[in-house]
């Protein structure tokens, strides 16, 4: 039998033709190509029938030129000047025909007045890259150097991605726990064992890691394009990535599929199978500053596009520096609110992000001059867009000018926030500080003092994040050790809170090393059983070190990346921490979405109680260092009409006590979850065994214990 | 060497045989033989990749567009795939939605 091959059609210029009755034809030619005036919305690139419309705004400029090169080359094939009629109000936009979005980069130059005391920074010898790019080409390759004269040069990025019906998750906030990771270090480390190590791609084939974990969200550190080499001189990386260049592209060397220019699909596929398993997506956004610093920096695309727009100045001029790197992007000025916002809608709405953690999030809260605002528009119009309504919005609330809003931060009853108090008060209790006891049970409650009005979810509770000491060096140092940052020790925090258990350092001694082992043990249950949403930095389920270095955002070594050694050795506490992500996903009673009130309303207990050596009887003196809580709900959301009653005791008294525990009806008994000072640590949650006493518990030294009132044999 | 492509359509299986570089200015061509193929409603469509020399992001495209135009219910066997298209297709979670073979496989 014969087959009929159907054969493709010659490659004519019919068959490469418009469709006459839609479709827009050329009107004009410019440097030779095809060209009509463009649409003015969306600005960026965009792929149209025919080719690609170009959109870039620009108030002061007197000419714009769009500059085309074909991928990776050094010069372009072709620059194009805006017709003044391809120009409605300060918009640019132009449709080139013959374009494949696969084939090219692209560039502006912008012609303008150079009067930088007036603010004006127009300099048509640069070749900007588009602040709208959705990839940029030439940072493939982590560490590679890029001299070529054009260096972030503006893509269109696929947009082809099957999603095959996922979505944001939508999780309830409180029921969140949030996993601080960095996408490089998270599988850099040769022990990953991942065939693709440092990449979205290797930081998916770990996905089953965060299942068993138990996390449902994970933060990932900067993934918006950033030059990790931008400190060259220093010889040090910018590993973390604080820094961006490109804030509609992912960064390109975090994708092994870069080489196909399918960085933008890898991001998404990792989305997408994080959802598929349950876990949540924030990413950490830096819009605080970009990458051009200040006057002395490179001039990449904002300073040559619009430097008085999208830059707080100085009345001369000059940056003003409320980010600590120079330059403090003009977040209130209406065009640049509208480019975060159009920024942030579009890595909801192409990457099905499920919320943002904000960078020195209260520059976004400052006036074109610095000043703070009380009603900053940015802040308002983020938390009530239509695209945003389910985005988790979480501010890092306070800056490097001063400006610290923690517990005061714009929230419209959106915004949660870092809460840094919680930190401190947590590290400064389990030192062993006096007069910490009171601040402690404020902070384990949610921080009903600075967000009773917003309940618990508005508090990101954390003990460690990748700003400071891990939590392995958090027990291990009393100070800071950033002498490979070369700064001499002038950079990182100084006010650590933290205690090296009587040795600086690493030490042999079995008494240190068990005591740092338990406050351990301490910090992370105390985390996972407080009001708010808990977040963990990554490896610190495994006791990750970075020596001390309480900075080490410059370092792409082992320092900073994740040994997966840590799993077999310290498999105890990666358990530990397993269990105790269980109980709190167990025991809605620890996950309010209001504050509790302290009543009983009926019930037997009240929603909270306070506790010490006696039952009922707390300690709230400045000498106290010992606090008991129970929680209590008599019926959650999970299971309806079943009790649960949780209590936790906390010790950071250098001696053991006997506690009085408080009574419970015939029904129920009080249960051991965790006792940080004898192994097993915690029970699988559910199997916890029954207290032989139950009217008295010995709790040891530099010790929480968690007990869990149920009936005998059930569950 | 320019792209030549082939397609026949028998028993409910489309075969598209891609001979030479499939990239921006061939992959039209590509995606009009798919169009055609769905014309046929095959339960299966198999692309024979075995003389393709290159395959750009705009023939990974295609390959989106194929599985997009057929529907869920159309498998989609892609035949001799040189490795780093694989390797690509696999990043992106794409293999999750064909059927990538060394060789044809009788069935």
């Amino acid at each position: 039998m014969s087959v009929q091959w159907m054969d493709t059609v010659p490659a004519t210029a019919a068959a490469q033709s418009l469709s006459p009755d839609s479709d827009p034809c050329p009107t004009g030619r410019i440097a030779g190509l095809d060209v009509r005036a463009g649409r003015p919305l969306p600005f960026g690139a965009t792929r149209v029938p025919g080719g690609i419309n170009f959109s870039v705004y620009s108030t002061g400029a007197t000419a714009v030129t769009l500059v085309l090169f074909r991928r990776g080359a050094e010069e372009p094939f072709a620059e194009l000047v805006f017709p003044d009629c391809y120009r409605t109000g300060s918009v640019y936009a132009m449709t080139v025909f013959g374009l494949s979005a696969d084939d090219f980069e692209y560039g502006y130059r912008i012609d303008g007045p150079w009067q930088p005391e007036r603010g004006d920074r127009y300099d048509s010898s640069h070749i900007l890259t588009d602040p709208y790019a959705t990839a940029l080409g030439g940072r493939e390759t982590w560490g590679e150097p890029d001299d070529r004269k054009y260096r972030y040069r503006a893509r269109v990025a696929p947009d082809d991605f099957d999603w095959a019906g996922d979505r944001p998750l939508n999780l309830p906030m409180q029921d969140l726990v949030i996993y601080e990771a960095h996408v490089r270090g998270f599988t850099r480390h040769p022990s990953s064992g991942v065939h693709w190590p440092g990449t979205f791609a290797g930081l998916a084939e770990r996905i089953p890691y965060l299942v068993e974990l138990g996390v449902n969200c994970v933060e990932l550190m900067p993934v918006l394009e950033f030059d990790e080499n931008e400190n060259r001189p220093s010889g040090l990386h910018n590993y973390w990535g604080y820094s961006t260049v490109g804030f509609f592209a992912p960064k390109a060397s975090y994708a092994a599929a870069s080489r196909y220019g399918r960085q933008t699909d890898e991001l998404k596929n990792l989305v997408k199978q994080l959802h598929a398993a349950g876990i949540e997506v924030i990413l950490d956004v830096v819009f605080n500053h970009t990458a051009e610093g200040d006057e002395r920096g490179p001039t990449l695309s904002f300073r040559g596009l619009d430097n008085r727009v999208y830059y707080m100045l100085t009345q001369d001029g000059h940056y003003y520096n409320f980010s600590g790197t120079g330059n403090t992007v003009n977040c209130n000025h209406p065009v640049v609110l509208r480019f975060v916002l159009d920024c942030l809608r579009y890595w909801v709405s192409e990457y099905h992000v499920d919320g943002f953690r904000f960078d020195l999030a209260a520059v976004l809260g400052r006036d074109s001059d610095g000043s703070p605002l009380a009603n900053p528009p940015l802040l308002e119009t983020l938390a009530t867009d239509p695209i945003l309504m389910h985005t988790k919005l979480i501010a890092e609330a306070w800056d490097a000018g001063g400006l610290y809003q923690v517990g005061s931060f714009p929230d419209y009853c959106r915004w949660s926030e870092w809460n840094g108090r919680y930190r401190d008060a947590i590290r400064r209790f389990l030192k062993g500080e006096p007069g910490t006891v009171s601040e402690m049970a404020d902070r384990i409650v949610g921080s009903p003092d600075m967000y009773l009005r917003r309940g618990p979810v508005a508090s990101v509770n954390f003990v460690t994040s990748h700003d400071g000491f891990t939590l392995h060096d958090l027990v291990a140092y009393n100070d800071k050790h950033n002498e490979a940052n070369g700064e001499h020790g002038a950079d990182g925090d100084n006010a650590n809170h933290s205690w090296n258990c009587g040795h600086e350092g690493p030490s042999a001694d079995p008494g240190v090393l068990a005591l740092r082992r338990r406050q351990m043990r301490n910090a992370l249950v105390l985390l996972l059983t407080s009001h708010g949403v808990p977040m963990l930095l990554a490896g610190d389920e495994v006791a990750r070190t970075q020596h001390g270095n309480n900075n080490a955002y410059c370092h792409d070594s082992e320092l900073s990346w994740f040994d997966w050694h840590g799993l077999a050795a310290n498999a105890d506490l990666l358990r530990f921490t397993r269990r105790a992500i269980a109980f709190r996903h167990a025991h809605p009673v620890l996950r309010r979405r209001w504050h509790a009130s302290g009543h009983a309303h009926g019930a037997l207990f009240p929603d909270v109680s306070w506790h010490g050596v006696r039952a009922w009887t707390p300690d709230w003196s400045a000498h106290g260092r010992l606090l008991a809580v129970m929680f209590h709900a008599e019926s959650t959301g999970a299971a309806e009409g079943a009790p649960d009653t949780v209590y936790v005791a906390a010790n950071a008294h250098w001696e053991g006590h006997d506690l009085e525990l408080p009574g419970l009806p015939a029904h129920l008994a009080w249960h051991l979850f965790a006792d940080t000072h004898s192994e097993p640590y915690a029970a699988e949650p559910g199997a916890e065994p029954r207290l032989g006493d139950q009217e008295r518990v010995h709790i040891g030294p530099r010790t929480v214990l968690v007990l869990v009132a149920r009936e005998p044999g059930g569950s | 060497m320019e792209f030549q492509g082939k397609m026949h359509a028998e028993n409910g299986v489309a075969t598209i045989r891609l001979i030479g570089e499939v990239d921006s200015r061939s992959a039209h061509r590509l995606n009009e033989l798919i169009v055609a193929a769905a014309g046929r409603t095959p339960r299966r469509l198999v692309l024979l990749a075995e003389d393709l020399t290159y395959l750009s992001s705009a023939g990974l495209r295609s390959l989106v567009f194929a599985h997009q135009k057929m529907g869920r219910d159309v498998e989609i066997v892609l035949v001799g795939v040189r490795p780093e298209v694989a390797e690509t297709i696999r990043l992106t979670g794409f293999d999750r939605s064909i059927v990538m073979q060394e060789a044809v496989e009788e069935r």
